[in-house]
């Protein structure tokens, strides 16, 4: 009967899990969103590696800039053709923690917020590869993509699938530190929030549920 | 690492009071920043909320304050700062804050303001300056004249603040009975407990109430029992502004003032709150009371350079600048008036009939700050012919005592000669009225001019009824030729907004001032040309001032109250540049070298010109200029 028993975890999942265990607060005001990004060395998910994670949190819908998670990982892997993107070296002047650390911090971080990212399957899948790697569970988060929620604003049905510089362009974001993990969650806060607003508009009532993904849609991966 | 609070960083420490912290303080605090974004037209906080434990800064776009009845009391946008004043006041929010564009706004808490920036004296100065500029007490009914007092006396802030000196003070062994004894004897509210020279307490009459009256201590206990220890203790150099912002702070009335404001030095004074209100009640109304008690131009040079420093005092300070320049009118009208009573003492006999002194052009539209030429005029009342010379060459030869006395003062001849004693200005009630006629009814590019000089006179001594009779005149001649606002409004467009078609600014191409900025010609003066056009247009004559004109026309069109606003806020920011610039350069301030603005004050000058441009679209439409011009 060993297989039906449950494996056992380290201390920081078992912390990370049981903020789950209360019901999902829906009230936008209430929930603490968590925008984050990921630098990698490319977008496969099996091979590439993750190169720093940058996260902010929004609370009662403002960014809060303190509450936030900056980490640059120690580069198993390096990709020298993503180095012209991203800028980070594989001997940088960064201090660079082992991926697990790295796992351990977002985790304490996360927490049960919503996490928030442009294209958000990428990133999500890159996380959970690195947890796999670490015989830890997927996320548990509920996850928001802001290509999603620009969908749903039906502003633009040109196309399906809009970058995050044609996002920022067209809300007017600032483009400061693109290509840095926290550059670009920053601006995807923004862009978030800005989303928020115009779904408002149309929905002064709007809760997590509507900003959710409808089941059927497949996202980028 | 926290690479979103470097950007915001980068971004803070442009602006007041920012710059002026050190890099660790202005971390500390980018760090600590909540984004908000706001839509255009969503509100911030609105009126009766609880304040919230934060204060503002406008990172996007801009924020109106607005009053319940939806006036707008200010406009912030990109580094500024609201929301302070609640703050300090606590309680509930009296104005509502709303989005006039798409905005994103740093949120800042309290906390954070009381380490770093109400710590430092700069940044404190700065902000109890710009709560200054938060409170417009409009009240059309009062006299102008009190008003600017009034509302000088508000910015006495800044002024080192004058405690006493003789502190009254008992030691540790006294009793309540014997301290209020002292107390009483001296007249004073409050008394410090001092050992060795340094202070350790102190009692005020509200301890005395609350502490003895109530029974809780006897007047036999120690005065140790009753007393507030330790005290709070200033610099010899404490600011009115620093001295408020601490008693809001701590909620108390009296600051102890020591050698070097610690208190383990020796007290040299208490500051009351009460020592504070006698000083804002000063300043600019003890000018005023000496140049009516002074007895000749030469003591009245003296008060006007006084007032020059004042002046420059205030500037430094981020003073409301339509403030300021109420205030020096108020202060030049009180010199002329004085100097005219003066000459006309000097004159043999007293003036054969009314008359009335006008003050012309900027003078007149009350918008002079720098001691600039002089442009007045005269008019006396009608006359039979047979009297007309001698009369008027009584007003010429009294206007040359008076033009030449505030020559002494400071104000130059005009080189034009648009002075009282200059025969074609100096004229009975017909004869100007038919001068006005003439440039109303041949509206050529020299009478437009004149038009534009002498429409914005202002009476500032004599007859009032005089300055009405002529105004009646003169709508009588604009009514009976409307083509005259046509040609006035082609006028008033002859300079477009300064931005040209890059957005880039347009500078002087050629002459003395190659690649300089001319602010007055063409910035200044198209808003100032636009509001003595749309004001004449609903005949009015009673308001000279160009930010009072833009008000009035607010409330005569609410439909374009959003462009007449913001030609406030653009008018008001431009003086402010003028004057500044005039007062650095000991010049007129009209011509601005672009390269030596901050990134900040280039974008507010670039902000003044869309309300140029918008103004000037207004006049387009409505005086059906396009075909024109």
């Amino acid at each position: 009967m060993h297989w039906l028993k449950r494996k056992s975890y380290p201390e920081f999942w078992n912390q990370y899990s049981a903020c789950f265990s209360q019901h999902q607060e829906q009230h936008l005001e209430q929930i603490r969103f968590v925008v984050f990004d990921t630098e990698t060395t490319g977008l496969n998910t099996k091979q590439d590696r993750i190169l720093s994670i940058g996260c902010v949190a929004i609370k009662d819908l403002q960014i809060k800039v303190s509450d936030q998670l900056e980490s640059y990982l120690i580069q198993q892997q390096f990709n020298a053709d993503t180095v012209k993107i991203h800028g980070l070296l594989k001997t940088g002047k960064l201090t660079k923690i082992e991926e697990y650390e790295a796992v351990v911090q977002f985790l304490d971080y996360l927490q049960n917020a919503v996490l928030v990212a442009h294209h958000a399957a990428f990133d999500v899948a890159m996380m959970n590869a690195v947890l796999q790697r670490h015989n830890l569970p997927k996320l548990k988060n509920k996850v928001l993509d802001t290509g999603h929620l620009f969908q749903k604003t039906k502003l633009d049905t040109s196309k399906l699938h809009f970058s995050l510089d044609e996002l920022a362009e067209r809300f007017k974001i600032p483009m400061h530190d693109r290509h840095t993990a926290s550059g670009d969650a920053y601006i995807t806060a923004l862009l978030f929030l800005k989303l928020v607003a115009k779904l408002k508009m149309n929905n002064p009532k709007l809760s997590l549920r509507d900003l959710e993904k409808s089941h059927k849609r497949i996202g980028l991966l | 690492m926290n690479t979103i609070a470097a950007r915001i960083y980068d971004y803070l420490k442009a602006f007041p009071p920012f710059n002026v912290l050190n890099r660790k303080q202005l971390m500390a605090i980018s760090e600590a920043v909540d984004v908000i974004y706001l839509e255009h037209q969503q509100y911030l906080f609105e009126i009766g909320q609880p304040v919230v434990n934060h204060f503002y800064v406008v990172r996007d776009g801009a924020i109106g304050l607005f009053r319940a009845n939806d006036t707008l009391v200010d406009e912030c946008d990109e580094g500024d700062i609201f929301g302070l004043r609640a703050l300090l006041r606590k309680g509930d929010y009296k104005l509502n804050s709303k989005a006039i564009e798409e905005s994103i706004v740093y949120s800042i808490s309290s906390e954070l303001l009381e380490t770093y920036i109400t710590t430092n004296t700069k940044a404190s100065q700065f902000l109890m300056a710009s709560f200054a500029s938060n409170t417009k007490a409009k009240n059309a009914d009062d006299d102008d004249f009190m008003e600017a007092l009034n509302r000088s006396s508000e910015y006495t802030y800044l002024q080192t603040a004058d405690y006493s000196k003789n502190p009254v003070t008992c030691t540790l062994d006294t009793t309540v009975k014997e301290a209020a004894n002292i107390m009483t004897i001296k007249h004073v509210g409050s008394i410090v407990i001092v050992n060795d020279g340094k202070p350790i307490g102190i009692i005020t009459d509200k301890d005395l109430r609350t502490k003895i009256a109530t029974g809780t201590k006897t007047i036999s206990d120690n005065v140790s029992s009753i007393m507030s220890s330790p005290v709070i203790t200033y610099p010899e150099t404490i600011t009115v502004a620093e001295a408020q912002i601490a008693m809001l702070k701590h909620r108390i009335t009296h600051l102890c003032i020591t050698k070097d404001g610690t208190n383990q030095s020796a007290l040299t004074g208490i500051l009351s709150e009460h020592d504070i209100i006698v000083l804002r009640e000063n300043n600019a109304s003890a000018l005023i009371k000496e140049i009516k008690r002074s007895h000749s131009a030469e003591q009245l040079k003296g008060i006007r350079q006084r007032t020059e420093q004042l002046l420059k005092r205030y500037l430094g300070q981020d003073i409301p600048i339509d403030f300021m320049s109420r205030l020096i009118s108020a202060i030049n009208d009180a010199i002329t008036q004085r100097i005219i009573g003066l000459a006309i003492a000097k004159m043999k006999k007293k003036p054969p009939v009314k008359f009335a002194w006008l003050a012309i052009g900027s003078q007149g539209r009350q918008e002079q700050l720098l001691m600039t030429d002089q442009d007045n005029a005269l008019v006396f009342e009608d006359v039979p012919e047979t009297d007309y010379d001698s009369t008027k060459s009584y007003f010429l030869e009294l206007s040359n005592y008076i033009n030449n006395d505030l020559e002494t003062v400071g104000f130059e001849l005009c080189p034009a000669q648009m002075m009282s004693n200059n025969p074609k200005w100096c004229n009975s009630v017909s004869e100007w009225s038919q001068q006005f006629k003439r440039w109303i009814t041949t509206p050529d590019q020299d009478n437009l001019m004149l038009c534009t000089i002498f429409f914005d006179y202002e009476h500032v001594y004599g007859d009032k009824a005089l300055v009405h009779q002529l105004s009646e005149h003169i709508f009588e001649h604009i009514e009976a030729h409307d083509i005259f606002l046509t040609y006035l409004g082609r006028n008033a467009l002859q300079n477009p907004p300064p931005l040209s078609f890059f957005r880039q600014f347009l500078v002087e191409a050629d002459g003395e001032h190659k690649d300089q900025f001319d602010i007055k010609a063409r910035a200044m003066m198209p808003l100032v040309d636009a509001a003595r056009l749309l004001i004449l247009s609903h005949n009015i004559k009673s308001v000279n001032n160009t930010l009072e004109r833009y008000e009035k026309l607010i409330e005569l069109e609410p439909q374009n109250k959003d462009t007449y606003s913001f030609c406030m806020e653009a008018y008001k920011n431009l003086l402010r540049f003028r004057t500044k610039q005039g007062l650095a350069n000991n010049d007129s301030g009209r011509f601005i070298d672009l390269e030596s603005l901050s990134k900040g004050n280039r974008l507010r000058l670039k902000r003044s010109f869309k309300a140029v441009k918008a103004v000037q679209e207004l006049i387009k439409t409505r005086f059906k200029l396009s075909q024109l011009l």
